[in-house]
């Protein structure tokens, strides 16, 4: 393949197949936490950083 | 004994290698560079030498087995006194080069002393210094709690900290003898690169090591914020950096991009390096320390990763922002505006996020004056957040672009949100390192926010007038077709407002000496008898029942 066909075809994959796969997948891992059910689990994580409250020392 | 014989045998071969070097040096800089070099690998060697308990190595310990029931807290403690220092020490030299540009004369006409090598010398020492050592330190100490795990590979941490302080160093010097790539924010040279990335790497091993031994099943939101600002600062620095020496024993270096390729790649690394050293790291410090203080979990843990995610997808396409109406196709401009524009919301909803854990407990703004600085620090975040994209649209960034309204945005983020952060994260941890109750002194913390924020205020208001005032005056045309303002008459209409900022960072420096010598007493142990900062309001004599009063 030449440059500018490269090139090309690069291009015409970063603005139709690959920022479509983009944007998928930041929906995906944007969207997880509101799944149903995981409420709890935020939760949780929010609270782990008290467990620990004298510090270990 | 043999792993003590090894690694002392490794140090020997660095000091080997760097005497080498040295007498093959084809430059006095890079000459000196690996004098500095042999001295740290000498120091290594001591170390190793004398730090070793040889009756145990002889019994078969290769090396003490560590404590897992405590937390690995020397570098830490470390990291809070460099911290301090290295931030004393880049505002003082930011103060001087403030106050050079008031008044040229203090160039001294001597070549180490010119404003061209004590600006990336400042940079350096705030950015890289002062936030990095911040960000090592306390990603060491809010992995290891909110992994509840002693760190992992503790020695390789120790060169890891060590080694950072090696290339501040080297990168300081280097600016001082004049050498540097020429790019902005990523000035060190070749062999300084490279070992920056040496110990870059080690820091990941120490950082996803830690994270494979944790105790607790769920990553906490910190640590996904440290992750990518680690990952993501080895991409940028790597890709950017990617030169070819001169000579082998030369300081000298010519990069591989060139020409408009190579500014792409520069601001793509110059701003990703604000999105993900001075944003994303700062972040981590944001969603551990500001729930703690606050003793409330963060408002939300969902937003969070929204804001984790948003600014990952979106902060990697920014940087053409910064050239604006250049050689690069407009396209490219174009985007690197659409997504700047696109970070108000992520950014704004991390703010909301920070500032909304305070909901129910407004009442600490007054009481604590950690979570006011905390307070001040997120509010900084959002408004230079709101500031940034607005300078990257077009029509605005024709005005501000090459002026000092630059400067002025930069600095209301970094002396704002980065520096107000990292004070509060100082304040939070001295104590806690050394066993202490509390600081030496509350007032002093009240000082040193009084002076940082007022600081901040000269110098973003004195640099928006600047700035602005310096765009109109270059852009202004007669009514000939001819340019209104010579060059010299925008620098002379400049003065005041010089003058202004240098106050400005005169207050800021001053709040961080306060703030030096504070740590320094709670580290020796002291505690200011002084009247609390804010007590209950009582009366003896209105607390009693009323009782009727017959009428006169």
């Amino acid at each position: 393949m030449s440059t500018h066909s490269t090139y090309d075809a690069l291009r015409h994959f970063a603005d139709s197949w690959g920022l479509a796969a983009m944007v998928v997948t930041f929906l995906v891992l944007a969207l997880w936490p509101f799944r149903p059910g995981a409420r709890k689990d935020n939760e949780a994580a929010a609270n782990m950083i008290f467990k620990d409250e004298d510090d270990g020392e | 004994m043999e792993s003590v014989v090894a690694r002392a045998g490794w140090w020997l071969v660095a000091l080997f290698v760097a005497i080498v070097a040295y007498a093959k040096a084809v430059d006095t800089a890079f000459a000196i560079h690996m004098v500095v070099f042999a001295l740290a690998a000498l120091a290594g060697l001591v170390i190793k030498l004398t730090g070793t308990n040889y009756q145990l190595a002889t019994a078969g310990f290769g090396k003490l087995a560590s404590d897992e029931s405590k937390y690995d807290d020397d570098l830490v403690r470390w990291g809070v006194i460099l911290t301090t220092f290295w931030g004393v020490v880049g505002f003082l030299v930011g103060l001087t080069i403030a106050l050079q540009l008031t008044f040229p004369v203090l160039n001294l006409g001597f070549e180490y002393t010119t404003f061209g090598r004590l600006r990336p010398l400042h940079t350096s020492a705030v950015i890289f210094a002062f936030g990095g050592t911040a960000l090592i330190a306390t990603s060491f100490y809010i992995v290891q709690r909110t992994c509840r795990t002693r760190l992992a590979l503790p020695g390789l941490a120790r060169f890891v900290f060590w080694g950072y302080q090696l290339f501040i160093v080297l990168a300081a010097t280097g600016y001082v003898m004049g050498v540097t790539q020429g790019k902005e924010y990523a000035e060190p040279e070749w062999y300084v690169d490279l070992w920056l990335t040496l110990v870059w790497v080690a820091y990941l091993a120490v950082f996803v090591m830690t994270l494979v031994k944790r105790t607790e099943p769920h990553i906490y939101v910190a640590n996904w914020f440290f992750l990518s600002f680690i990952i993501t600062v080895a991409m940028l620095h790597l890709v950017n950096n990617a030169n070819v020496p001169v000579d082998p024993f030369g300081s000298r270096s010519y990069p591989l991009w060139s020409g408009v390729q190579g500014a792409l790649v520069q601001w793509w690394y110059g701003h990703n390096a604000v999105g993900f050293f001075l944003t994303a790291g700062f972040l981590a410090m944001m969603y551990y320390f500001v729930p703690k203080q606050a003793e409330r979990p963060i408002y939300s843990y969902r937003l969070s990763i929204v804001h984790f995610w948003s600014l990952i997808f979106l902060y990697i396409w920014a940087g053409p922002h910064h050239l604006h109406y250049t050689a690069l196709p407009d396209w490219a401009q174009t985007l690197g505006m659409v997504f700047s524009v696109m970070l108000w919301m992520p950014s704004w909803g991390g703010m909301i996020n920070g500032l909304m854990t305070l909901n129910g407990a407004w009442d600490k703004v007054r009481t604590d004056p950690i979570i006011r600085m905390m307070v001040i620090s997120v509010a900084f975040y959002g408004m230079s957040t709101f500031e940034g994209p607005m300078m990257s649209i077009k029509s605005v960034n024709s005005l501000s672009h090459y002026t000092d309204w630059t400067i002025g945005h930069v600095h209301s983020g970094a002396l704002g949100w980065n520096g107000m952060i990292t004070f509060s994260a100082i304040y939070f941890l001295t104590p806690r390192l050394w066993g202490r109750s509390r600081m030496y002194s509350q007032r002093m913390i009240n000082w040193h926010f009084w002076l940082a924020t007022l600081g901040i205020v000269f110098y973003a208001s004195a640099m928006w007038v600047a700035g602005i005032m310096q765009g109109l005056m270059w852009r202004e045309y007669g009514a000939d077709g001819y340019l209104v303002n010579s060059f010299a008459e925008t620098v002379a209409a400049l003065h005041p407002m010089y003058l202004l900022r240098a106050f400005g960072g005169l207050l800021y420096l001053t709040g961080g000496i306060i703030m030096a010598y504070n740590v320094w007493q709670t580290i020796a142990g002291r505690l200011r008898q002084e009247e609390p900062l804010y007590q209950p309001e009582y009366s003896a004599n209105a607390d009693r029942p009323l009782t009727a009063v017959p009428a006169e």
